[in-house]
């Protein structure tokens, strides 16, 4: 087959493009230039979008003996992610950009124009299995990405290759060290790669300016600080909140909502945080074909967040999933990625939350 | 392999390979005193001298650099700095809006950094600067003008500038004039007499020579300031340490390719009309960008190597991936550090809306080109046109 392998610059997707290259395949590398500014050296930049990562992934090819482009995707990723992420916080929800980036940008925007120029598929380094349509957690449960690419249809899914499932995270790692690929010891990306600074709610209040509101405890009622943008908390969040008051029990207190049009941040105890019944948009189901409702599935709510038990029933266009025990720290915009009951491992479709109680 | 970028680096010359050969393995410091030293000092200065001889200019004319992009930096720079120091009101740049970037990026620099005007004199929609438009712009600013610069030959399109009127027209307005020969050289006859240009860019590995060493040639008398500081090489004007295997390689390549220039411009004409007409008998929508007139010779209106072709509806990159993909090598004019396509700003300059621009090709051929290479070419364009215009319409349904 002919094969776009989308290269980071990291170890993963240079190792997912080798395994293809030595399966037989014919492949081509495109590392996608997503900053809006391509950083000179002068800008010091980090994240999956410098100039140090697109040499990396060139060297890569190099060492594969492959052709390898840059593909120019920044204005497409900066209104669909980017601006999505921004708006998302305005809006009082916790998005997952990665998630995004998978769904618009490299199983759409790369794989339409992949297909279009004549390759039969996309390859990347995610580390999820993929065989016969479904779409199973990695084996390496640490670092399986399996969530961040819960969204993707059928028609997307039939298209993309992710070689690395089978595989732990130190066994790619040893892989690239036997290659000589150069990038065996780059250490793992994990911040939010158009956030180089890492500081996304100082970032936020640039884009969105000082809109300074109420932090009212939960408890009493009462104000306990002020803050300089909603936007800048998450549900659930506990550090940073900076109140003048200590609670009234002495505890911890936590995010509790953000209602962005009064710009109100409540804040409480963490046990204010647990729900049980979550709502959602429309699901998109891996299959292609809606699973029969209602259904006993495993819901994931974050990245790396623990699998829960649960009822998924419909709800108009969307779906009520009832935990059989609360989760904490639910945020609306977050993706609610469900799996098989069975095994926990098969991807079955997800939604993006719009509330809980 | 269909090697059709030459207007980015064309193959080394036999002839500078040979030459290079012969010096590479007893290389010596140029400014030592000893007999060693002597030896590679004659290496330079017998460079200079076929250099000067191949581009009638006279050897002390000649200051070795790294190559254009240096050689543009320090004509741009090193003219404002000089006319500046010695009048104060000589502080603005009149500069093509079509230059290579080593020249645009140099003169934003002095306006950004240095307080420097500019005039940025655009051209029409050939890419040409018309000698009126700068006789204008010098009658504005009497007496303010610290250089004029315009290359001779377009790097992406092709186009010819009348450099011997605009050389005239800015000597008679008492100003120094820089012109980038970079593409002209061993193309076209590039004559620095009898151009009437005070200052001249050219670098080695466009015509054959090896990266890394160019010169600019510098009439006597015009002032410069230098960039690097150092051991006062080349006149003071270009410090640092000689290099004979550059310069003689340069040298070699300079006088193989003014060798028969017309016959040479000629048969490459003749390869770059086939390329042409056999790409619009495969895509007749393509559009031939620049100066239409194809007549090769000393009055030509368009380097006899370029075909700039444009492909409605296609993305230049995905049509130069497709045609990597089947050996066939050119390129979509201009790239950034990170590899990424930026709509051209010469097409931009000749009135060219941003999607036209990033729709096209530059085919470039050179001394090494064939008939095959050509045909190759032809024989890959009408597939790769037609799956590049559906990713296109992708692209475009979406907007």
């Amino acid at each position: 087959m002919r094969l776009l392998a989308a290269m980071s610059g990291g170890v993963d997707s240079a190792v997912a493009a080798a395994r293809m290259v030595d399966a037989g395949h014919d492949v081509t590398g495109v590392h996608l230039a997503l900053s809006p500014s391509p950083a000179a050296h002068r800008d010091g930049a980090r994240g999956c979008c410098t100039l140090d990562d697109a040499r990396d992934a060139r060297r890569a090819a190099d060492a594969l003996g492959i052709p390898f482009y840059v593909w120019d995707l920044a204005e497409r990723f900066a209104e669909e992610v980017i601006d999505d992420f921004v708006s998302e916080y305005a809006a009082g929800r916790t998005p997952n950009p990665c998630l995004r980036c998978n769904e618009r940008i490299k199983f759409a925007a790369v794989l339409d124009r992949a297909l279009a120029l004549g390759f039969d598929g996309v390859v990347t380094g995610h580390h999820a299995q993929l065989a016969n349509g479904v779409l199973r957690r990695s084996v390496d449960i640490g670092k399986d990405q399996s969530y961040v690419l819960g969204t993707l249809r059928a028609d997307q899914l039939a298209h993309a290759m992710f070689p690395l499932g089978d595989s732990t995270k130190e066994q790619v790692r040893a892989e690239a060290a036997r290659r000589g690929l150069a990038v065996a010891a780059k250490p793992d990306s994990h911040d939010v790669c158009f956030i180089p600074s890492g500081d996304t709610a100082g970032w936020l209040r640039g884009r969105l300016g000082a809109a300074p509101g109420p932090v009212i405890d939960a408890l009493t009622n009462t104000e306990v600080g002020r803050h300089d943008g909603a936007y800048s908390y998450t549900v659930g969040q506990r550090r940073g909140l900076d109140l003048s008051r200590p609670a009234t029990d002495g505890r911890p207190r936590y995010v509790l909502s953000v209602e962005p049009v009064s710009r109100t941040v409540t804040v409480g105890p963490l046990e204010a945080l647990d729900r049980r019944v979550l709502r959602t948009t429309a699901p998109t189901w891996t299959s292609g074909r809606p699973s029969p409702l209602p259904l006993r599935a495993q819901v994931q709510l974050r990245a790396h967040g623990t699998p829960h038990p649960c009822e998924v029933s419909a709800d108009g266009t969307g779906l009520t999933v009832t935990l059989d025990a609360p989760a904490t720290r639910v945020a609306a915009g977050q993706a609610a990625v469900l799996y098989d009951d069975d095994t926990g491992q098969c991807v079955l479709g997800a939604a993006r939350l719009t509330a809980g109680d | 392999m269909a090697y059709l970028d030459h207007a980015a680096t064309t193959p080394l010359r036999p002839e500078a390979f040979a030459a290079i050969s012969a010096v590479l393995g007893r290389t010596r410091n140029a400014s030592s005193l000893h007999a060693s030293g002597r030896a590679a000092r004659r290496v330079v200065e017998e460079a200079r001298e076929q250099l000067a001889a191949g581009l009638g200019a006279r050897p002390s004319e000649v200051v070795f650099t790294s190559g254009g992009t240096e050689s543009d930096n320090l004509a741009v720079k090193g003219l404002f700095w000089a006319a500046r120091a010695a009048d104060p009101r000589r502080t603005r740049i009149l500069c093509s809006t079509v230059e290579h970037h080593a020249v645009l990026d140099a003169v934003q620099w002095l306006v950004d950094s240095a307080d420097a005007q500019v005039s940025w004199l655009p051209v029409d929609e050939l890419g040409r600067l018309n000698p009126e438009v700068l006789a204008a712009e010098l009658g504005r600013y009497p007496g303010q003008v610290a250089l004029v610069t315009c290359m001779w030959a377009n790097n992406e399109v092709g186009t010819v500038q009348p450099v011997v009127e605009l050389a005239r027209l800015t000597r008679a307005a008492g100003a120094p004039f820089h012109t980038d020969a970079v593409q002209a050289l061993g193309q076209l006859p590039v004559d620095f007499a009898a151009s009437g240009a005070d200052v001249m860019t050219v670098t080695a590995h466009k015509v054959g020579g090896p990266v890394g060493v160019g010169a600019l040639l510098l009439r006597p008398g015009v002032a410069i300031t230098p960039l690097t500081h150092g051991g006062g090489q080349e006149r003071d004007v270009r410090s640092g340490t000689l290099d004979p295997v550059g310069a003689t390689g340069f040298a070699a390549a300079v006088t193989a390719a003014v060798e028969d220039l017309d016959g040479y411009a000629a048969d490459l004409g003749g390869l770059r009309d086939r390329l042409v007409a056999g790409v619009l008998r495969e895509v007749p929508e393509a559009v031939l960008g620049g100066d239409p007139d194809l007549r090769a010779g000393p009055d030509a209106g368009r380097l006899p190597g370029n075909a700039h072709l444009s492909f409605p509806g296609c993305e230049g990159d995905a049509l130069l991936m497709l045609l990597d993909a089947r050996g066939v090598e050119c390129s979509t004019g201009s790239a950034c550090s990170a590899g990424v396509a930026r709509p051209s700003h010469v097409l931009l300059a000749m009135g060219a809306d941003p999607a036209a621009a990033r729709s096209s090709l530059r085919f470039s051929l050179g001394h090494t080109t064939t008939a095959s290479d050509v045909d190759a070419a032809v024989n890959a364009i009408g597939p790769a046109v037609e799956r590049a215009r559906r990713a296109g319409a992708l692209a475009r349904a979406r907007d």
